[in-house]
């Protein structure tokens, strides 16, 4: 993966679009490498669709630069940028075959007849609609007209493709499948993608790197497992995966042990990572399946609780555990040996390695 | 397409119902029952004269129409201040709500020999004396298309209103400039709306009354006028439903040739 040295192929500086006076855009800046997969992920206005806009073309900056292959872009006609793009819903033309449809972006680009065929024909047996030439659109599946849509992006082979929720209008297996097509042909193709959706799942799967929207302002830049993993902020431990969030405040720390008093006013002894001190408010982040449940006979764990409820889900178990007055943890735990569990009511220990709780910022401290 | 419907059905009940009426009354001459009235009309040149000068006229100002009418359109579905769009749609529908009549008259106001389009060419001094603008083909056209264009703007106004912006966004990111964007995508996908205005502005010109009436006079007979004449002038019910008939059968078979070569069942679609 792409790191400082090569020179990026995109690079976003302080990007901001202002609608009247709202920021749908906010001071957003990117360095993408080529070949690299990359997603903006963000809940639905979070400003996801502007930021690909801008890099289309179809809406000027209100402030920052777009630099593409080392040229500045910002005021580029779209037509003249030659950087792919799949639509939210495709907006594949309804009065075309899907031959012309693919045929389109050659033909702007005065390729000759006998190459248009060979290349269309090269495109649609490479999503495998090769059948499918001559009908309308109208005439095909959503998961075939968006093969389409992504034939039509790809074939005049630009150096960026940009997909704005691509696989959004398909249903749950279709969808899986398609990421799975939509991978391969990333490894197969090695373009640069920007990728847009507001799945964080579809987004752990796919990406190189995510980057992490919300209210037009980036949270997070990062692999998905750092992400997932050191998420720095409450909302990308809460947007990617599940997260327990332990806020409150330090009363005393000496050498690894730190009594923290949570919000609801029950105060624990445990150990925090990182350098906190007596005063310090925090916001710790602990995911459901780094907790351990253990026996009651166990010296060596960080809380007790008492279970509330439990959940089985099959493969695993979800347990729903109060500590202190009202706080409620989630944890989750494999159903690998059919033990028998603790019940609701039962006062249960927990424990879990040191480095999976992690200290994040918080938006209401 | 909902523009539309409603015209059509209206189109249907006060101006073919009417005209099926007289089909029998023109078969009869002096009482009996013969195609006399047909020979006649067909048999005296200036009759089919103006039998193609009625198509030709209409003809005229369906292309004048689409000519002036297509880019207005083209402009109030690309305004995207809402606003706007209903000024524009307002001053599109403003003439409905005066009388044809009344904006036939307001043309020989402005078109007559002392009237406001001789006052200003002379005084631009294109022209030394006054000319005569009224009671010819080219009034009876500017009447028309100023009549029509309505009729012209809302069905190519209300597809075009429909096409999805993306399609135009994608055509441009795929390389299209926006002349080729709007030949190859804007245009084509408007064709329904063309379709309609382009059969709904002939149809009434072909059978329009007041407006060559009143701004062509008796030297600039139409199919319509010709018809009043036979029947208010003359009395001559059987030959004027035969005229009436002639007209109704070269509408229906200019519509079907239309048919023929751009398909109307795609207009529907
Ligand atoms: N043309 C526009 N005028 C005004 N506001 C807009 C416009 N386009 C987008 N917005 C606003 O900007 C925000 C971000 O929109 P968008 O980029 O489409 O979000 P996303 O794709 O992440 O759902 C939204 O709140 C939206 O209402
Ligand atoms: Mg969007």
């Amino acid at each position: 993966m792409g790191k400082v040295q090569d020179k990026p192929i995109l690079s976003l500086t302080n990007l901001k679009k202002i609608y009247g006076d709202y920021h749908a855009v906010n001071d957003v800046s990117i360095d993408i490498h080529g070949g690299e997969f990359i997603t903006l992920l963000g809940p639905s206005g979070s400003g996801k669709t502007t930021v690909l806009n801008m890099i289309a073309g179809f809406e000027f900056p209100s402030d920052g630069h777009i630099i593409f292959q080392g040229q500045p872009i910002d005021l580029l006609l779209p037509e003249k940028r030659n950087i792919g793009m799949v639509f939210q819903n495709y907006a594949l033309f309804p009065h075309m075959t899907i031959f012309d449809n693919i045929a389109f972006p050659l033909k702007m680009r005065r390729v000759n007849k006998a190459e248009i065929i060979r290349l269309v024909a090269e495109v649609l047996d490479l999503v495998e609609l090769g059948d499918y030439a001559d009908r309308k659109p109208d005439q095909l599946s959503g998961g075939q007209q968006q093969r389409v849509a992504l034939a039509r992006a790809i074939v005049f082979d630009p150096p960026l493709l940009l997909l704005d929720e691509p696989l959004g209008a398909l249903d749950k297996k279709l969808r899986e499948q398609m990421q799975i097509e939509l991978k391969k042909l990333h490894t197969r193709l090695k373009k640069t993608m920007i990728f847009v959706t507001h799945d964080q799942e579809e987004a752990l799967v796919l990406s190189d790197r995510i980057v992490v929207l919300n209210h037009g302002k980036i949270e997070q830049i990062g692999p998905p497992n750092e992400l997932y993993d050191n998420p720095t902020n409450e909302f990308v431990a809460g947007f990617i995966g599940e997260s327990n969030l332990l806020k409150g405040q330090v009363r005393s720390s000496e050498s690894d042990l730190a009594v923290l008093k949570l919000d609801d006013g029950s105060e624990h002894k445990l150990e925090l990572p990182g350098q906190v001190r007596s005063g310090d408010k925090v916001c710790c982040c602990l995911r459901p399946e780094k907790i351990i449940l253990v026996d009651d006979n166990h010296t060596d764990f960080h809380l007790t609780g008492v279970l509330e409820d439990t959940i089985f889900v099959g493969e695993t178990k979800r347990y729903t555990i109060r500590i202190g007055n009202k706080t409620l943890l989630n944890a989750r735990e494999m159903n690998i040996r059919n033990k028998v569990g603790p019940k609701p009511g039962d006062r249960v220990k927990i424990s879990w390695e040191p480095e999976s709780i992690k200290l994040i910022q918080s938006t209401s401290i | 397409m909902l523009l539309v419907a409603p015209l059509i059905i209206i189109l249907c009940i006060f101006y073919f119902y009417p005209l099926l009426k007289l089909f029998p009354e023109s078969l009869y001459r002096d009482g009996h029952l013969s195609l006399e009235n047909y020979n006649h009309f067909f048999r005296t040149p200036l009759y089919t004269f103006i039998l193609f000068r009625t198509i030709r006229i209409a003809a005229e100002t369906t292309i004048l129409c689409f000519l002036l009418g297509y880019p207005t359109a083209y402009l109030m579905a690309s305004v995207r201040n809402p606003r706007i769009t209903a000024l524009m749609m307002l001053c599109i529908m403003l003439p409905f709500f005066t009388s044809i009549l009344a904006r036939s008259y307001s043309w020989i106001a402005l078109l007559q020999t002392k009237g406001f389009v001789n006052f200003v060419l002379i005084n631009l001094g294109f022209i030394e004396r006054p000319v005569r603008l009224l009671y010819n083909e080219y009034a009876v056209l500017v009447g028309m298309v100023h009549i029509m264009l309505p009729f012209m703007i809302l069905p190519i106004y209300s597809v075009l209103r429909n096409i999805d912006t993306r399609l135009v966004k994608a055509a441009r990111n795929l390389g299209a400039n926006s002349r080729e964007a709007f030949i190859r995508i804007t245009f084509p996908l408007s064709l329904p709306g063309i379709g309609a205005g382009v059969m709904i502005t002939f149809i009434l010109a072909l059978g329009f009354y007041i407006t060559p009436a009143l701004l062509g006079g008796p030297s600039t007979l139409m199919m319509s006028t010709l018809i009043d004449q036979q029947v208010n002038r003359l009395g001559d019910w059987e030959f004027a439903g035969a005229i009436v008939v002639v007209l109704l059968a070269s509408t229906i078979l200019i519509v079907s040739i239309f048919d023929k070569l751009v398909g109307l069942d795609k207009i529907y679609k």
